[in-house]
């Protein structure tokens, strides 16, 4: 049923946003740029954020807040072995985007981290002078052949997404990601759902720790809260499939050349 | 005579080249300056309101307010009256006042290291700078955009935090708030008086 439902909206999504291998990295620029993403089911997803918020309120920042009662090195630890486990899903888009020099890195980065590293608690690669890790997930993989984000989504409890983005999370669940193969899909002798499940939670209250005054200083200072979570959702993605560092790179000057005349 | 007179004014001329050499700051060292003048008004023991008030004034002599505020506007600045713009400017003035204060005074003492700068064009140069760790947030990469045009006024325009511009966030929050009101600019002047008088 799952299979069928991505297949039909990774189909959908091809058809409607003109997708095409090859396109230069202005066109990219220029698709995912935020301001050209629609908001075709803007009421609904204000209703999802602000369910969204409720549930935060009530249960992920407090327990956000609980997790970062851990000592420091703790957290670290948690978060090291949370992003090596990543590394599985992004060797096979380092290969889908064609950078096999990437993926060939983050498959030594998962290998060393996993043994010497200690189920990657410790992130022994860094110390060893590997590049930066930068995650990369299959919605991203689609954004570099040229697919657009389609229109702009929030999903319950995950958040601010856009088709493009939510298609490939649920190719995560047809096989996409090996760590949900081996634990949920397949019934191996070492791992069973609960970890599946056990390490997506802690993976999002990790992350809300590392933001908890960030959240807080955004909402406070908004006026539009939901606008501007969609438009840094947005820029993010677009630096992300872009694979850039680089301001310079992500960033559309004539956006400040209008206001030269003032 | 006449040798007397070109090296007088050649001696004159120097001098007013020097001068003016003096007065152009480049980019790195007046966000660094900038940086420390903030920190240093957050270190210090001056109550909340005092600190409030200080990164007000800091505010007032580093920020582009007046750019900022109508490049947040977009395309919603054209066809905008001379007066109204005077308006917009000034509402604009005070909530971007209230909101820069009172972001940045809930914050001790914060350690930011100027790292490199790009020049884009004549009127700007990126400026990047990271926030130092803390035992509660990894460290973060702040860059900011300076507008270079008077080379000796430069001017913040924008931050852009891990990659994410704050410029263009509120750009595209003012525009939701038009949007959403059959695109009324007086609801937007509403909901910036409104939060200025939070």
């Amino acid at each position: 049923m799952i299979k069928r439902f991505t297949i039909i909206l990774i189909t959908t999504l091809a058809l409607t946003v003109n997708s095409y291998a090859g396109s230069d990295g202005e066109l990219l620029l220029k698709k995912n740029d935020p301001s050209n993403v629609k908001d075709c089911f803007e009421r609904l997803n204000r209703a999802t954020f602000a369910f969204n918020q409720g549930l935060d309120g009530i249960v992920f920042e407090p327990v956000a807040k609980a997790y970062r009662i851990l000592p420091s090195p703790v957290r670290t630890g948690i978060s090291n072995s949370l992003n090596n486990l990543s590394n599985l899903v992004t060797v096979p888009n380092n290969i889908l985007q064609g950078d096999f020099k990437e993926a060939g890195v983050n498959s030594g980065r998962f290998v060393l981290n996993t043994t010497v590293g200690l189920l990657g608690i410790f992130d022994v690669a860094e110390q060893m002078g590997f590049s930066e890790y930068e995650k990369e997930d299959y919605g991203q993989s689609l954004g570099t052949a040229g697919v657009g984000p389609g229109c702009y989504l929030v999903l319950p409890v995950l958040g601010p997404s856009t088709i493009r983005d939510t298609a490939g999370s649920v190719f995560n669940l047809m096989g996409g990601d090996p760590w949900y193969n081996v634990s949920v899909k397949n019934d191996t002798q070492y791992f069973n759902e609960k970890d599946y499940y056990v390490s997506r939670g802690t993976a999002g209250v990790d992350f809300r720790a590392k933001n908890i005054e960030s959240f807080d200083n955004l909402e406070e200072n908004a006026m539009d809260f939901y606008a501007s979570v969609k438009s840094l959702y947005l820029q993010d993605r677009k630096q992300k499939i872009l694979n850039s560092k680089g301001v310079i790179d992500t960033m559309d000057d004539s956006d400040w050349e209008e206001i030269e005349d003032n | 005579m006449f040798k007397k007179f070109i090296v007088l004014n050649y001696f004159i001329f120097s001098i007013l080249l020097n001068l003016n050499l003096a007065h152009s700051i480049e980019p790195d060292i007046f966000v660094q300056s900038t940086v420390n003048r903030a920190s240093d008004t957050l270190s210090g023991n001056n109550t909340k309101e005092e600190r409030i008030e200080e990164l007000k004034k800091i505010a007032l002599d580093t920020v582009d307010i007046k750019g900022i505020g109508f490049y947040s506007l977009g395309k919603h600045r054209k066809g905008m009256s001379d007066e109204k713009k005077k308006e917009y400017y000034e509402v604009f003035k005070n909530y971007f006042l209230n909101s820069f204060s009172s972001r940045l005074a809930e914050y001790s003492n914060p350690v930011i290291e100027v790292n490199s700068k790009e020049k884009i064009n004549d009127n700007y140069t990126i400026v990047s700078s990271t926030l130092a760790a803390t035992d509660k947030r990894p460290a973060i990469k702040i860059d900011w955009r300076i507008y270079t045009k008077n080379p000796d006024k430069p001017l913040i325009r924008d931050l852009i935090i891990e990659g994410l511009s704050l410029a263009r966030t509120q750009k595209e929050e003012f525009n939701s708030i038009i949007q959403s009101n059959d695109g009324s600019l007086e609801v937007l002047f509403e909901n910036l008086k409104n939060f200025s008088n939070k």
